[in-house]
């Protein structure tokens, strides 16, 4: 009889006890905004098939940090910088179809680590802050940092939930954008910067190496479970959260880099739905090659 | 919208259409009534394509001029909805039919607002003239080929156009698609619009529309089908692939290869 209840209260003190210290909560507050920060940008990033570039802009940030570290100012604002100048320029080589969008993707992505690899080389320390960025630590999270966090995440959650249709009209058919008046390239480049102030954003909990992952798995997973859109959008946010929550549960109690278990959380759930939604998927194919012909 | 129409027609003028710098539409003059059917025909290759994508900005116009309503193009771009040969969607994106038809209304909003009750009047109102009203809540990747033409085609419906562009919407199509594609074009004239169809059915263009605009990279011929299929003109358009047999001019010409798209110049 005292047996669930105790188990009950065994699971809730187990809950309960990291939130008892402060960078814990600020840690778990951060890592939420950005999984569904992530999960919401980054179900344009899945249907426009832009992973890469997630992962480039991601790499090319490394130039703007070294920056900001030598001058000793706040990372996230030469990363910013940087990002966007990445991202903005990927607009413009690619501007017209006159190289494609992959190789743009691939120069500047290389000449951007490049440039902030050469440029971390000069310098004598460049201790812990820098392995920080490359694999986040969403632990040493600050209150100014989660502000930060906060303010830049709502304007990019804000942007999307407000241009919704533009996104949505440029990623499914651009001709029809084009025919009916849309501004399709200043609105692409828009797109590209708030991928980069998501990027940049998800540093702190992720690390360069790891926002890919949180930028496509959560809006992967959400793709294989529906056929709309805004609930895609809604499930991938509910997938990052959880995730965000989950990895930094796993991480606390088994003592493992906080960004890398919420990246593991969020691919187990992706196998798990990819586990069960192939029969579906199997089904609707072969019911329209039946229509077909 | 329909007091506008009364003078709703379409004038080309010396227009000339490039793809990257190279003309490949040159010096074509016609007009057309409002109201009108309009087959556009001639050989693989001609820019029957071209001319489309130019009536909707898609190409430069770069010399003469083209006017709807009398006005000078880009003035009132969401008069003019056009439904390329085949269009280019990612088929897996997470869009439902109403969706699809739903976004022919984006142009009539401000940048901000939300599609209201008229546009979703417009969209099913389009659904239901293409005989697909039922498949509304279905995801478009669940749709055979014609029905997926003909939630394009209910998405133009949709725009409301006074002119109406479709690329070769006979080329491949399943025979429920072709007759609810003509069966649109009989109540669309009842209408007022201006319907410009390209096709490779010389037979169709000579039955269906009243008249035709027959194209080689220049204008050959625009008028009625009696004036416009003339031996002369077919022979100039279609060359060598023109078989006379007594009265009759036999020409072999169909969809470009693979239905690739040749016809719109790699583009």
């Amino acid at each position: 009889m005292t047996q669930p209840i105790h188990a009950l209260g065994e699971s809730l003190r187990w809950l309960a006890e990291p939130l008892a210290f402060d960078f814990m909560q600020r840690g778990l507050a951060a890592s939420v905004m950005v999984g569904v920060l992530c999960a919401l940008v980054g179900c344009y990033v899945v249907l426009r098939s832009m992973a890469f570039l997630g992962d480039a802009l991601a790499h090319a940030i490394l130039p703007g940090v070294a920056v900001s570290y030598l001058l000793k100012g706040n990372l996230i604002f030469g990363a910013l910088g940087a990002a966007v100048a990445v991202a903005l320029g990927i607009g413009l080589f690619s501007r017209r179809g006159r190289i494609r969008e992959d190789t743009a993707i691939g120069i500047l992505f290389a000449a951007a680590l490049a440039l902030g690899v050469a440029m971390i080389s000069t310098m004598k320390t460049y201790a812990v802050d820098l392995t920080h960025i490359l694999f986040g630590n969403v632990l040493g999270v600050s209150r100014e940092d989660l502000w930060l966090t906060a303010a830049l995440g709502l304007v990019v959650v804000c942007t999307v939930l407000l241009l919704y249709k533009q996104f949505l009209l440029i990623s499914f058919d651009p001709v029809l954008a084009k025919t009916l008046g849309l501004r399709v390239e200043l609105l692409r480049n828009l797109l590209l910067v708030l991928i980069a102030v998501t990027v940049v954003v998800s540093l702190q909990s992720v690390g360069v190496g790891l926002v890919a992952a949180m930028l496509v798995t959560p809006a992967a997973t959400a793709h294989l479970l529906t056929r709309r859109l805004p609930v895609m959008m809604a499930l991938a946010a509910g997938i990052g959260a959880v995730s965000s929550v989950a990895g930094l549960y796993l991480s606390y109690s088994i003592d493992i880099a906080s960004g890398a278990a919420v990246v593991l959380v969020s691919t187990l759930i992706f196998v798990i739905a990819f586990a069960f939604a192939p029969r579906r998927k199997l089904f609707e194919k072969r019911r329209g090659a039946g229509h077909r012909r | 919208m329909p007091g506008d129409l009364a003078n709703a027609r379409l004038e080309l003028e010396d227009v000339t259409v490039s793809y990257n710098g190279a003309p490949v539409l040159e010096n074509v003059t016609f007009h057309v009534h409002h109201g009108a059917r309009v087959a556009v025909v001639g050989p693989n290759g001609a820019g029957k394509s071209s001319l489309f994508k130019a009536l909707v900005g898609l190409l430069p116009v770069s010399r003469g001029r083209i006017l709807i309503h009398g006005q000078t193009l880009g003035r009132h771009r969401d008069l003019v909805a056009y439904v390329p040969q085949r269009e280019e969607v990612d088929l897996h994106f997470p869009v439902t039919v109403f969706d699809v038809v739903l976004m022919g209304r984006f142009g009539r909003r401000g940048w901000l607002k939300a599609p209201g009750v008229t546009d979703r009047k417009a969209a099913l109102r389009g659904l239901e003239r293409m005989g697909i009203a039922g498949l509304a809540d279905t995801p478009l990747g669940e749709l055979s080929g014609g029905q997926q033409q003909r939630a394009f085609l209910a998405r133009a419906l949709a725009q409301e156009p006074h002119l109406l562009l479709l690329d070769e919407p006979f080329t491949g199509v399943d025979a429920p698609t072709q007759e609810a594609t003509l069966g649109m074009l009989d109540l669309l004239r009842d209408e007022g619009v201006t319907v410009l169809v390209s096709t490779h059915d010389l037979n169709m263009a000579a039955s269906r529309f009243e008249q035709v605009v027959l194209l080689n990279r220049r204008l050959v011929a625009s008028g009625s089908p009696v004036h416009v299929f003339s031996p002369e003109n077919i022979r100039e358009a279609f060359g060598p692939r023109v078989l006379f047999l007594g009265g009759a001019a036999v020409v072999d010409e169909c969809c470009p290869p693979g239905g690739a798209g040749k016809e719109g110049e790699g583009c």
